[in-house]
């Protein structure tokens, strides 16, 4: 039995890898790759966790803590995840103002 | 049809990657159970990394939140790398998005007086948390990276409400500068002190009071300005040019 | 079954649904607020494993930043895809 949170971290990548493949859209493909970046960081969360523990806080009630590196590489993935996510939709914004399209296929046509 | 393929091939990476979990165990672990094969003395330790942060981080860095002791701490290098990286893509986002900045200004209607009188009210409110936030990182939950956004998003409400409104780029370069100087040049006084890159140099204190953990609150309060300032750099960016 | 197991697969059912219509749609507009969506009920997520730092930041920059940061590169270019 595979558990669950593993499983809908799983379908969230795969989500994101089905509409980089399948969609023509350049700001929809730029929005799978932010859907397969979420889902990665909750399979990191969720490996780390900890039945019964608490946040990684020195806490005189609790003895048992979850692990704290995956969320030390989470919180920073987070950040920069956004700002490359800008830096490609700026990228995006000039391809249309030069192009005028968004569509894969008609940007091939302009390459010929 | 090239749905189909995609969704063929979405399918077989999913059952990939779901057996490829089976075996990892989600909430029975113990962290003590991971073992630590020590390179140098070529020895296998009972002392896992995970247990030993937690057993030892508040004795080693003098912080009470792990999470900032890992951070800015024990991989501060890390995190060095990390903002360094932040730098360069909100450097890309301002040099792309200059050379469309002359062609033509968009026409913006005036938001209403509800949303620019509650902008104007809430906006102290909002950056006082966000200061707040990285000043008690090595304290509570949060720290440079949550604080930065929260004030890059008070930018934003500002942005939103008043169309004639821009961040002057000359503050938010100047700023960034500087905390991005005070983080290097705390990693070097280490260095200078003790001989290890970004050394904890400064006395520890009583922990759990607000002056404590040394350098961790100066190099998390560099980090949030650093964070905010190019984040609100990345919305001026996006924002375009408006009148 | 317990209440962290049911809080959880109520979460992870809508979270799957907003992934879903996030891809789904051709108006890149409620894509952009679809996506915020998961990134605001994976940031509660966050909270329930324990990782309050982790959903601080998702909070802020997941649902309020790169919606935002979407919403002005749709602005800048066409809301409909073909």
């Amino acid at each position: 039995m595979i558990p669950y949170y593993y499983l809908a971290s799983i379908a969230l990548i795969v989500i994101g890898i089905y509409v980089v493949i399948a969609k023509k859209n350049l700001i929809k493909i730029i929005i799978g790759l932010d859907l397969m970046d979420t889902g990665v960081n909750l399979l990191l969360i969720a490996i780390g966790y900890v039945k019964g523990g608490t946040a990684p806080i020195e806490n005189a009630n609790y003895a048992l803590y979850v692990d704290p590196i995956p969320q030390a590489l989470v919180l920073t993935a987070i950040v920069i995840g956004v700002s490359v996510m800008a830096l490609a939709l700026s990228m995006v914004i000039g391809l249309y103002k030069n192009i005028g399209t968004l569509e894969i296929d008609e940007l091939r046509r302009v390459k010929e | 049809m090239k749905r189909i393929v995609a969704a063929i091939l979405a399918i077989l990476i999913f059952i990939v990657l779901a057996l490829a979990f089976v075996k990892i165990p989600f909430g029975n672990i113990n962290l003590s159970d991971y073992h630590y094969y020590n390179p140098i003395t070529d020895k296998q330790t009972s002392d896992s990394v995970p247990q030993h942060y937690l057993v030892d981080g508040k004795k080693d860095t003098g912080s009470t939140n792990i999470v900032t002791a890992v951070v800015v701490d024990y991989r501060g290098f890390d995190t060095l790398g990390e903002v360094t990286v932040l730098f360069l893509a909100a450097t890309g986002v301002g040099s792309i998005m200059y050379i469309f900045e002359k062609e033509k200004r968009r026409k913006v209607r005036r938001a209403n007086a509800v949303v620019e009188t509650a902008s104007q009210l809430l906006f102290g409110f909002i950056v006082l948390f966000g200061a707040y936030i990285f000043v008690h990182g090595h304290l509570t939950p949060g720290g440079g990276f949550p604080g930065g956004a929260v004030i890059a998003s008070a930018f934003l409400l500002l942005y939103l409400a008043y169309p004639r409104f821009h961040a002057e780029h000359k503050t938010l370069n100047v700023a960034e500068s500087l905390a991005g100087l005070t983080f290097v040049i705390a990693g070097l006084l280490g260095l200078l002190i003790s001989g290890s890159f970004l050394y904890n140099f400064l006395p520890f204190g009583v922990p759990t009071y607000l002056f404590s953990a040394g350098i961790i609150p100066v190099i998390y309060v560099a980090v949030g300005v650093k964070v905010g300032s190019e984040l609100t750099g990345i919305v001026d960016a996006m924002m375009g040019v408006r009148e | 079954m317990d209440l962290f197991t049911l809080v959880s697969l109520i979460l992870i059912i809508a979270m799957l649904i907003a992934a879903v219509v996030a891809a789904e749609l051709k108006d890149l507009l409620s894509a952009a607020v679809a996506l915020g969506v998961v990134s605001l009920i994976v940031s509660i997520l966050f909270y329930i494993l324990q990782a309050p730092d982790v959903a601080i930041t998702e909070a802020s920059i997941g649902a309020g930043l790169s919606m935002a940061v979407l919403i002005f590169a749709i602005k800048h270019t066409e809301r409909w895809e073909k």
